[in-house]
């Protein structure tokens, strides 16, 4: 076990930014910490950083209580949003920094960055200073400063958020492979759900300070632990409905619901994959009018608009939407392969009773 | 349709050139009274320093500056001077970083405090020393019963001059301070370094020019201060006697010449004063510039240099 936090809070104030947090990173995982702003997710990397103290819990780090131990004595490898480098320092001096401090020979120095070089492919750019250098290469110098002294944690906060969308894609896939060539243990906080998914092995999805679930990326897009991880994570359809005789209605929409009782309010919700369009307008329940289209490259959004007004949305592919020869304005059949309870009226519904829910294989094939 | 578009533009600008624009008679006006304005107080009075101190020749210009009483005033500025610039570089440097990098009740005062010295006249400066140190004053009597002289001596100097002067470092470093944040800061300590370290190898180097730029300024009001040192000085020539109160009692003994060769000392000072603010300010101009475009790179992408 790499990182532990046990029951960490962290209060600003009367405020609780970071509300009883338990969770544990193993050696070797590639974790991010995800959620929206002001979710906490940076208060809990500074806090394993050791540059923000708990108010409570402990925090372990390979197994040693690390609560009393300053930032410098907790050999973490930190990277900060705007990468922090030094500007009156070269990238040499950058990188050597921290072996300096701690007073490695020269000859070792010289050698130790010679290394991070060449693995980060920073190599003719040593004389170089942050203000000339592009925003990628910037933040693969921070990166290479803090893996220098050898850290048992590399921690990165928002990594990819300060660079333009092409770079952040080409730096997410290097991030990949060069975790997989050190598997030093590394936690990244991100806002971006898409990047937790793609990068990492584990996720911790964080929401006002409070842990909502820890889980692999497939398991947290179809097992989501309550509404707020099914909402966050990828794109869901959601309705507010009302049961009667065992069916939650919303317009001409019925979800079977068994074991509700009648005048019960339910909150349903679904995938864009699991609306199913058919340009046959007797083929499934549903009459529709594809409303808008939104071309996302390979992956199209639709909106379609029911009679009764409601406004689902679906995706496919060009072929498929190429198939089917839809067009804005064109009317089509659906239906709703598999749906879910996001809550009742009065609050989440526990896990427990989501298990009805199967994951349909076209979503995962889908992704 | 297209044809007419580029017309339509064309139009659209003159007519904004028009309306923000002021005639070239107004911008040539204006110009002209700063120009006049400035040449007739500030630029005419400050050759005249010159030329008054050089009317009897470079000998006797040369003869006046080494006069006993001329050499010890510019001996005891320069004193003062070393006393008092490295004192308040080391508390502005304090105040900065407490103002900049933490958040404590009382810290709106605390900057008012600081800009105090400004806003009180010199004189005020000088005397509340008087009553805290002169022989009617609180201290007074035992200090005198322990032979410590404070008030009419070195001491006394310093003390003014040190209220005087405190608020330019620390008014020069607060603003630079903030714009840096505390991330270099804290990427040092997670890279082991003490908080010593820190300061000594990351922030000092990122505030350098703004550090320069305030002592520079601290210095030059401290050769040049008159009214607080004329309070607790007392005047005695050769013993006491700054260079601007050795100026004045010159002045008053009708020694035009002798008075304007000491003044222009403290003229010249100011000029190299100003040359190295210049010096600086596009210094620091050119550092976030240099940001500016790094940052506007970060997004723009890798630049091929």
């Amino acid at each position: 076990m790499s990182i532990e936090l046990k029951n960490i809070t962290k209060q600003f104030g009367a405020v609780a930014a970071v509300n009883q947090v338990t969770f544990s990173v193993q050696e070797g995982e590639l974790m991010a910490l995800l959620g929206p702003s002001g979710g906490g997710k940076t208060t809990v990397l500074r806090m394993i950083a050791g540059l923000e103290v708990p108010t409570s819990g402990d925090i372990l780090i390979r197994g040693q209580r690390v609560n009393e131990l300053s930032v410098q004595q907790r050999n973490i490898g930190f990277v900060f949003q705007n990468y922090a480098l030094f500007k009156n320092m070269n990238v040499f001096k950058n990188i050597a920094f921290g072996l300096k401090i701690k007073k490695w020979k020269r000859r070792d120095i010289k050698a130790r960055v010679a290394e991070l070089v060449s693995l980060l492919g920073l190599e003719g750019l040593e004389k170089r200073y942050a203000h000339q250098l592009s925003g990628g290469q910037r933040q693969r110098v921070a990166i290479a400063r803090a893996l220098a002294p050898k850290p048992s944690v590399l921690l990165l906060d928002e990594p990819f958020g300060a660079v333009d969308a092409k770079i952040r894609q080409e730096l997410r896939e290097w991030l990949v492979t060069l975790h997989h060539e050190l598997s030093v243990t590394t936690i990244f906080v991100t806002h971006d759900q898409e990047e937790a998914m793609e990068v990492s092995n584990r996720i911790v999805i964080f929401s006002k300070g409070d842990l909502e679930q820890i889980g692999t990326p497939r398991e947290v897009y179809e097992q989501p632990a309550n509404e707020f991880v099914a909402r966050f994570i990828g794109v869901m359809n959601v309705l507010d409905t009302e049961v009667k005789a065992g069916v939650a209605r919303v317009g001409e929409l019925q979800f079977g619901t068994p074991n509700q009782p009648d005048g019960a309010r339910l909150r349903i919700g679904f995938r864009p994959y699991a609306v199913q369009v058919s340009t046959d307008v007797n083929l499934f329940p549903y009459r529709a009018v594809l409303h808008r289209t939104y071309f996302l490259g390979i992956m199209l959004r639709l909106e379609f608009e029911l009679a009764s007004g409601l406004v689902l949305r679906s995706r496919m592919t060009k072929e498929e939407y190429a198939q089917l020869g839809l067009e804005d304005g064109k009317e089509v059949s659906l239906q709703i392969r598999n749906y879910r309870i996001l809550a009742t009226e009065e609050a989440a519904l526990p896990p427990e009773r989501q298990s009805a829910y199967q994951p349909p294989p076209s979503i995962a094939e889908n992704i | 349709m297209a044809g007419n578009v580029p017309q339509v533009n064309r139009q659209a600008t003159a007519k904004s050139q028009r309306g923000t624009e002021e005639s070239p008679l107004v911008k040539w006006l204006l110009v002209g009274v700063c120009g006049v304005f400035l040449a007739v107080f500030l630029l005419l009075p400050l050759v005249n320093v010159f030329a008054q101190a050089l009317v009897k020749g470079w000998q006797v210009y040369w003869a006046s500056l080494h006069e006993p009483d001329s050499v010890s005033a510019i001996k005891l500025t320069l004193l003062i001077a070393v006393i008092v610039v490295p004192l308040n570089t080391l508390f502005g440097v304090c105040a900065a970083w407490a103002i900049a990098k933490f958040e404590f009740r009382g810290k709106s005062l605390l900057i008012t405090l600081i800009d105090l010295p400004f806003a009180v006249s010199p004189v005020v400066a000088g005397l509340i020393y008087i009553i805290m140190f002169g022989l009617q004053g609180y201290f007074g009597p035992w200090l005198d019963k322990h032979d410590i002289q404070i008030i009419f001596a070195v001491p006394g100097i310093a003390l003014a001059t040190i209220f005087v002067t405190f608020p330019f470092v620390a008014r020069e470093l607060i603003p630079v301070m903030q714009a840096t944040g505390r991330e270099q800061e804290e990427a040092a300590l997670t890279l082991g370094a003490s908080g010593w370290k820190t300061f000594w190898h990351v922030t000092l180097p990122s505030v350098k020019w703004g550090l320069l730029y305030g002592i520079i300024l601290c210095n030059a009001r401290a050769m040049g201060e008159f009214g607080a040192v004329s309070v607790v000085s007392g005047h005695v020539s050769g013993v006491t006697n700054t260079m601007p109160l050795h100026v004045e009692k010159l002045y008053n003994e009708y020694q035009g010449p002798a008075a304007f060769a000491v003044a222009s000392l403290l003229a010249l000072l100011a000029l190299v004063t100003l040359g190295l603010k210049s010096l600086l300010e596009w210094k620091q101009q050119r550092d976030y510039q240099r940001a500016q475009v790094s940052a506007a790179e970060t997004v723009a992408g890798p630049k091929s240099a």
